[in-house]
Parts: structure tokens; C-alpha cells; sequence
């Protein structure tokens, strides 16, 4: 069976003034990466990272975009949502120092790898990156998790100025870096690719999703990858050869959107 | 579709292409239930104009796709069918049976006197084969097929999805956001068996059957009842996209050790 099952909203979290966490009950397993499909009855059903995993209780966080978000922005703890999943593979953290980089909400989908990091003892470096400071988060959490983590804006109006794939080289450089994975823009972490050649490097891909079970073909790239159940996390020598990877993503019709 | 002929697919049936890029219904489209997937997909598609780069990239392969349309009225099917071919389409495949999209497919499907006025309209105006997809959701289903073939279509095929509904008990909310869809998968085989039965019998053209096909065994039972070929989706789901070779190869071993040598001894044999 792949239905929703309907569960109570426990927290609603503000992070920026338009990104929240929020939290449910959910005992299973999840792994890092993975998502589930969030379904707010009468509105839509969307795919989401989880962004926070504990035994009994799983979070995920978005922004406030389109009409599931806002709706799900303004339910309050004790609303009812229906939840499937987790769907997708999810990370796989190998080496000693791994290299995080984030951009926008993409780094609520990296906190839980770097939290799985951490209870491995691995030694974490974070880049997050934003447009501007009010849009930032997670910052504290993730110095929580064991992690150093640097930020930049575009701006400049915290930490270092310009996009997170440029400080990202400069830590390539200077650091011994055994591994990369990342979730943002999907031209940042293409710049991010062409930076790893030999260091093994892993990114989640954010496609249109509808059944989410790999069968309708809607979040297909490449030759017939589905983001949906070969993904959402790809390594790097498989992103080589998705021409998609960085260049357009498709609408809801199928129609092709570059980025 | 690359994915699905590296599976071993014989042949490629696109998902329907219309007039107009298409969106599609909102989430939830597709749900597993326990015997079958329900969808309410609501024809997502890019519009034919952008269609034919999707067929072109795969014109490397030898492996003959099938462009699947949809449209209201003849006017828009005749169109629609022209571009498949000038794309490179083998044969197109009239979708008028899609029981949850307004307008389209099962309202086209269900009128016998509109549907042989639209296939006799494409196959004035195109040279690939032209099969008709049809509806389990009719009174009358050899009806609709011999309204088919008095089009002269090149052969049927049978069966789309049977209409369905899930609700859920807690927010008393039917889970699909089209609220109804088309139920596929191994629970609807034995309605897809017994419409190919009936209507292989009434025409003269060959049946193309469609409905829960996912071992090798049901594809059996599809060509006893008197399919030519069948086509898989659902099972795309349960086995992987090497589903095709997986079927083919049980098809053959039944054959071997069944004593059969071509599938044509095969195809209607339970009229005896």
C-alpha cells in the first residue's frame, strides 16, 4: 500500500520569516536525504527532505512558495496532514572530512547527514549559503551538530560575499576534503561537480514529483533516472552524464524550463 | 522511454499528447493500493509541438514507438496523428478511453457514431497503423470496438483503467485530487481478459490487451482470450523496468514447456 496515513502536526517552528520547521510522529527509520510525500487534504500532496530525524519524531522545512506551502505554513500544531514515505535512497557518508554545501532550503535537507556525522565521529565542514542574512538558518543548529560551518551571501550581508560554490573551492583547496555532498540550486551544485573530479561527491536533485513511486515519469533525467526512486541523491560520476543536471528542469507538463 | 527499451520493451506507447502543453491534476495522482494502482494523472503532457524532440532523441533505436493521443474532436485527432507520423511515430494510438479527463477520451470514446467518424477521419489522413484504445467503463464494449473497426481502425486495444475512488476514514476526504481515477494492475486483469474475450470474437482486426499484465503467464492468458500482443504499465511499478524481458523470457519457457512454438497457436484458443 502507498497511501497517505494521516498524523498530527506536533510543532511549527519559524525560522526566517518565510521558512518553517515542522514536526510529526513518525517511529520508522529514516536515513538522511530521503523524503516524504506531505499531503495537506483539499490543497496538494508534495514531496519534502526530512529535515530533522529522532526516534519517534521526523521534521521537514520549507519555504512559503506555492499553495501546499502556504497552506502547511499556517497550519497549527494538533492540524491533521497525511504522510507517505520515506521515498528515495538518501546519502551515503564515506570518508573522514566531508564537505557540506548548502544553498537556500537546501540546507535543511544536508542537517540530518550532518548530525549522522556526527554520531560517526566524521569531522564536518558546512557551507551555507543564502541570498541575504534575514534568509539565513539553521546556522546555530548546525555549529550544534560538531560541525564548522561557514556562510555566505550574495550580498555580502554576513560572512563571505559572492555564492557558496566559490568558498566551497577555496576550502577544496585548502583543506583535505574526502567527500562533498550538497543540496541547493541546482547551477550551484553543478560549478560545485566540476570542482570534485576525484572526490567522491553526492547531491540531492529537485524535480516536479507527482506519484513519487516511480511510475509515472514525471521527475525523470537523463536517460530514465527517476529522481523520485533512483534519487533524489545521485553520486557525481552519475550526474556527468545527466545532460539535464544544471541546464533545465521540467514543469508540471512536461515541458522543459531551463534554470 | 529509453529506460523502458533498454527493459526489453518491444514497442513503446508514449503517454497521451494533445493539442496543448497540460498540467495535469494536483497531487495525489498516483496511489498503491492493495491489488492495483489508482491514478488520476489528468493527461500531463508537453503539447504535440514540443512533443517531437522527445520522439526524435530516441530514433537511434530500432524499437518502434507508438505516439498516443487524445483530443476532442476529429479536427484535433487528424492533426495530432499527422505530427506523430511526420515525427517518426510507427503507429499511433487513439486515446478514447481515459475515464477522469473532462471533454477527452472516455466522452469521446463512449459516442459509437462520433468515434468511427474519428478513426475513419486519421486513417484517411495518415499511413501508420492506427490502433483505438478502449474504455471497460461502457455498457457496450464490443460496440465501441466495432465502431472502431468500421473506422477502420488497425486494431484495438483493450483496456484502459477501470474508474475507482479511495477515501480516506480520518478526514473523509477522497485522496485523489481529482477525486475519482482509473484502477490498473493485477486486480483488473480479469475484466481486461473478459472485454479482449468478447470483443476478439466480434471484430476482425488483431486485439492488443492491456490490463494487470505482469508475469509471463498473464500475457498467456491475454493471448488465449485472443490478443495478438499486450502491453504492460502498471507492472512497470512491481517488477522494475526490466519487466519486459523478465515477461518475455516466462512467456517463452510456458511456451517450451507447454509445447507451443508461435504465439499465433495461442491466440484465442479458450473460444474452443
Amino acid at each position: 500500500m502507498n497511501i497517505p496515513t494521516i498524523t498530527t502536526l506536533l510543532s511549527s517552528t519559524t525560522e526566517t520569516a518565510d521558512i518553517k520547521t515542522i514536526t510529526f510522529r513518525y517511529p520508522g527509520t529514516v536515513v538522511p536525504g530521503q523524503f516524504f510525500m506531505i499531503w495537506i487534504p483539499g490543497v496538494d500532496e508534495i514531496p519534502m527532505s526530512v529535515s530533522k530525524i529522532t526516534k519517534d519524531v521526523k521534521g521537514i522545512t520549507f519555504r512559503k512558495i506555492g499553495d501546499a506551502t502556504h497552506a502547511l505554513y499556517y497550519l497549527s500544531p494538533g492540524s491533521k496532514i497525511g504522510l507517505r514515505g520515506p521515498y528515495g535512497n538518501g546519502f551515503t557518508l564515506t570518508g573522514k572530512h566531508l564537505l557540506f554545501v548548502g544553498g537556500g532550503t537546501g540546507v535543511a535537507t544536508l542537517a540530518p547527514a550532518v548530525e549522522h556525522a556526527r554520531k560517526r565521529k566524521l569531522k564536518s565542514t558546512v557551507i551555507i549559503g543564502f541570498k541575504t542574512k534575514n534568509e539565513l538558518f539553521f546556522e546555530d543548529h548546525l555549529r550544534q551538530c560538531g560541525a564548522t560551518v561557514l556562510v555566505s551571501t550574495d550580498d555580502g550581508s554576513q560572512g563571505y560575499k559572492g555564492f557558496a560554490s566559490d568558498l566551497a573551492k577555496d576550502v577544496l583547496k585548502k583543506e583535505n576534503i574526502d567527500a562533498v555532498y550538497t543540496c541547493g540550486p541546482e547551477p550551484m551544485m553543478k560549478t560545485l561537480l566540476s570542482c570534485c573530479r576525484t572526490i567522491p561527491f553526492q547531491a540531492s536533485l529537485d524535480r516536479y514529483m507527482k506519484c513519487s513511486i516511480g511510475i509515472c515519469g514525471q521527475c525523470c533525467v537523463g536517460n530514465g533516472l527517476r529522481v523520485c526512486l533512483d534519487g533524489p541523491i545521485f553520486d557525481g560520476k552519475t550526474l556527468q552524464k545527466v545532460e539535464d543536471f544544471g541546464v533545465y528542469r521540467r514543469d508540471a507538463a512536461g515541458r522543459k524550463i531551463p534554470f | 522511454m529509453q529506460r523502458m527499451i533498454d527493459g526489453g520493451a518491444g514497442a513503446i506507447v508514449t503517454k497521451s499528447i494533445g493539442m496543448q502543453p497540460r498540467d495535469g491534476y494536483a497531487n495525489p495522482t498516483v496511489l498503491e493500493l492493495e491489488y492495483g494502482l489508482l491514478n488520476a494523472m489528468g493527461l500531463p503532457n508537453p503539447g504535440i509541438d514540443q512533443y517531437g524532440e522527445e520522439i526524435k532523441k530516441l530514433q537511434k533505436s530500432t524499437t518502434p514507438i507508438i505516439g498516443s493521443i487524445y483530443a476532442a474532436d476529429a479536427e484535433e485527432f487528424v492533426a495530432l496523428a499527422m505530427k506523430m507520423e511526420q515525427y517518426g511515430a510507427a503507429g499511433v494510438e487513439l486515446n478514447v478511453s481515459c475515464p477522469h479527463a473532462k471533454r477527452y477520451g472516455l466522452e469521446v470514446g463512449c459516442d459509437t457514431t462520433l468515434l468511427q467518424a474519428i478513426v475513419s477521419s486519421v486513417k484517411q489522413q495518415v499511413h501508420i497503423p492506427v490502433f483505438v484504445k478502449v474504455s471497460p467503463n461502457v455498457v457496450n464494449i464490443v460496440e465501441i470496438a466495432q465502431a472502431a473497426e468500421k473506422g477502420n481502425a488497425d486494431a484495438i486495444v483493450a483496456i484502459n483503467t477501470v474508474k475507482g475512488m479511495i477515501i480516506d476514514l480520518e478526514t473523509a476526504h477522497p485522496i485523489l485530487a481529482n477525486r475519482t481515477g482509473g484502477y490498473s494492475g493485477k486486480a483488473i486483469k480479469p475484466i481486461g481478459v473478459r472485454c479482449v474475450y468478447d470483443i476478439a470474437q466480434n471484430v476482425n482486426i488483431p486485439v492488443i490487451g492491456v490490463g494487470g499484465v505482469t508475469t509471463g503467464e498473464d500475457a498467456i492468458e491475454y493471448f488465449l482470450a485472443g490478443a495478438s500482443a499486450v502491453q504492460i504499465g502498471s507492472a512497470v511499478y512491481y517488477r522494475g523496468p526490466d519487466v519486459f524481458k523478465h515477461v518475455c523470457k516466462e512467456i517463452n519457457s510456458w511456451m517450451d514447456t507447454h509445447g507451443y512454438k508461435k504465439i499465433v497457436e495461442l491466440v484465442g484458443a479458450a473460444y474452443q
